[in-house]
């Protein structure tokens, strides 16, 4: 057996000598650290006092990945940033993209990415939930979440074709329209997430255990949250309402009545009642926008990115030769730059797009909230107990997809 | 994603003898490698196989685990049967549950065919 | 469509910072590598920008100077970002690191240092944090293949 295998990070206790405290390794490939994330914990009896954050586990080279494909086919690869709420990716990068080409999307397309965008968010707490839960030993409560997950992925397959990563976003318009029944099938969903979710809330809210744990643990104030880069649920937790939804409207949020749920400490049980609080609330936009979606083309009629009708691509010369361009070349993207940021479920998801004119990026990045989050993550954890990285660690969110790109 | 759909209600791997996972490598017989495995991963990868104890069986879960996906670049691996030997693929991205439920079923098939050293050995 | 505070800003901190624009939205500052840390202190200080959003570099390569650094800021006050962009050439690649006022740009700047090789002064801590220990060179530049592979494990025959 070869013993020789080569460690790939190096850690800020290397050099160091203390023979007080054990240097603990958590990870990456660990059942309670979601996703592959390193955590090197010096410690102090059961007190962590270090840590040593690692990410990177699953960098994927996106951004190299995008600058050799045109401006549409690299949405699959924007699907698996963050992919548990895909479509949200999806939606943040068409809106950058069409930005830049000055194209204006439908009504009916507005609203129903607004629609999609806060299915998505339901669906990325349920996941948060449900695994920081199970975690911590609630079996039952993760059972119940993940019922619920599972009716929204397959309602989610009647519409894209898949149950998680969607690639549902085309730049100018969606994929598809709704099937027949969509929205009644979703109305159905809503009223079973409503009695999952005060079931949910029944075992666990006032349960001993379940506020022994998560009370004042992870503490973070608005102060070093705002310094270290959080923003989404986590900084709303510490009690500040900032939601780009609402401060900085785009798709239809301007036409809404929600509200933004803050915390009070900044700690574990806070995080997990704002995201409850913030799934009600995006049932309740979701109620709303059922109701609104006006009739229309779901595809703006722009030939620049729009595909053409396939009767037409085959009957009429210009159309197949638009039909050709498109494919091969890709939407011709005027020359420029330009950073588009939607509150994704973990917090301000940012594309900052360079374009040099051509059917192909010059570069895409990815804000992500994940990794912004894990660079602060070690004041969460510093000062707390061992057992208490898990619950701390599962509120924070970070999706290895996001995180690593 | 999918691996916590298909272990949860109501695709539910328990049925099929995959109940939840033991969580150390060292008590483990199936090694189901989920989602990309990069360049960074791989040692990681490699020294979990190593920790198994026979006999043990890897599933590759996934396309990108099965041949590197989409992903042809710099940072993965692409397949992780470069690094450690592979006994059942199940491609998809992600592959749907039922997908993950048959490839168990076949590994089970094919471990019932198979002739094990340390197994079928008469004590 | 420009925010007052865009005005404010192009008054108080224009020639100083540079040029200024506004681009779908956001407030974009082209300054000097020497006039990022005076500009992101008073950014930060006198009109409210608390939030370091990204920071993150584009390889023009065949321009001199190559790199374009990008940093983005969100002022949570105003509800408005700004983009500053700065210029630093291929033979010298270090730049002033933002650490002593935003603890994000910790992670940020490791992983621009990972992936085009800008050296933050200031910044102590600029191990890999994408890539892994061993890696050579810096992927996300325009003259590094894209499959070209530095495996760590040895690949089975």
């Amino acid at each position: 057996m070869d013993l020789s295998i080569p460690n790939p990070v190096r850690s800020i206790f290397e050099g160091e000598q203390r023979d007080d405290s054990v240097i603990v390794n958590i990870g990456p490939s660990h059942p309670a650290t979601h996703g592959t994330v390193q955590i090197i914990a010096e410690l102090d009896g059961e007190r962590v006092r270090r840590t040593d954050v690692h990410c990177g586990y699953l960098h994927r080279g996106f951004e190299k990945e995008c600058e050799d494909h045109t401006w549409h086919n690299l949405i699959p690869y924007v699907d698996r940033l963050n992919y548990v709420s895909a479509l949200i990716n999806d939606f943040a990068y068409c809106d950058g993209v069409e930005q830049l080409m000055g194209v204006q999307i439908t009504p009916r397309c507005r609203y129903l990415r607004t629609l999609l965008s806060e299915y998505s968010r339901v669906v990325d707490h349920l996941t948060c939930i449900a695994a920081g839960l199970m975690e911590m030993g609630a079996m039952t409560a993760f059972l119940y979440l993940v019922m619920i997950r599972d009716y929204m992925y397959e309602h989610l397959a009647a519409l894209t074709g898949a149950r998680v990563t969607h690639s549902y976003g085309r730049i100018g318009g969606l994929a598809r329209d709704l099937p027949a029944g969509w929205l009644t099938r979703l109305e159905e969903i809503l009223t079973q997430y409503e009695d999952f979710v005060a079931r949910v809330h029944a075992l666990v809210d006032r349960n001993r255990i379940f506020i022994d744990r998560l009370r004042n643990v992870g503490v973070i104030s608005t102060g070093d949250a705002l310094h270290w880069g959080y923003t989404g649920p986590i900084l709303r937790s510490t009690g500040v309402p900032r939601d780009l939804r609402k401060d900085t409207p785009y798709l239809a949020y301007a036409e809404l009545d929600f509200e933004v749920p803050v915390g009070i400490n900044g700690d574990n049980y806070d995080r997990y009642y704002v995201r409850m609080r913030e799934m009600d609330e995006s049932v309740h936009m979701m109620r709303q926008l059922a109701g609104m979606l006006p009739e229309g083309p779901i595809n703006v009629d722009d030939r620049r990115c729009t595909f053409p009708d396939k009767t037409l691509v085959y009957s009429e010369i210009e159309t197949l030769i638009n039909h050709f361009k498109l494919v091969m070349d890709g939407p011709r993207v005027p020359a420029g730059e330009v950073y588009c940021a939607h509150e994704a479920p973990n917090g301000e998801l940012g594309f900052y797009l360079v374009s040099t004119g051509g059917g192909t990026p010059y570069k895409v990045h990815v804000r992500s909230p994940s990794f912004v989050h894990m660079g602060g993550a070690h004041r969460m954890l510093d000062g707390g107990q061992l057992a208490d990285i898990v619950p701390t660690f599962g509120s924070i969110n970070m999706i290895g997809g996001e995180c690593d790109r | 994603m999918e691996f916590m759909a298909v272990s949860a209600s109501p695709y539910d791997t328990d049925r099929f003898g995959a109940a939840l996972p033991r969580f150390s490598p060292r008590q483990a017989d199936l090694l189901m490698v989920v989602g990309t495995v990069t360049h960074k991963q791989a040692p990681i990868l490699l020294k979990v196989y190593e920790q198994m104890c026979e006999p043990k069986w890897v599933m590759a879960f996934g396309v990108c685990a099965t041949s590197g996906g989409f992903y042809q670049n710099y940072a993965t691996v692409l397949g992780i049967d470069k690094i450690i030997p592979v006994d059942v693929y199940v491609p998809g991205c992600p592959p749907r549950p039922e997908m993950v439920i048959d490839g168990i079923m076949q590994l089970q098939d094919k471990i019932a065919r198979s002739s094990h050293p340390i197994l079928t050995r008469s004590f | 469509m420009a925010a007052p505070i865009f005005d404010t800003l192009r008054q108080q901190l224009v020639p100083a910072a540079g040029v200024a624009a506004v681009s779908h939205g956001v407030l974009v500052f082209t300054l000097a590598p020497a006039e990022l840390m005076p500009t992101v202190q008073r950014l930060k200080s006198e009109f409210a920008f608390d939030l370091f959003l990204d920071v993150t570099a584009i390889d023009w390569l065949g321009q001199t100077p190559r790199f374009e650094i990008v940093h983005h800021f969100y002022s949570t006050v105003h509800k408005v970002r700004a983009r500053l962009k700065t210029r630093v050439p291929d033979a010298d690649t270090s730049l002033d690191s933002l650490l002593p006022l935003y603890g994000s740009a910790a992670f940020m700047e490791r992983e621009c240092h990972d992936m085009y090789g800008i050296v933050f002064r200031g910044n102590a801590d600029l191990r890999p944090i994408l890539l892994y220990e061993g890696f050579v060179g810096h992927p996300l530049r325009k003259d590094y293949p894209k499959q070209q592979e530095q495996p760590l494990v040895p690949y089975r025959t």
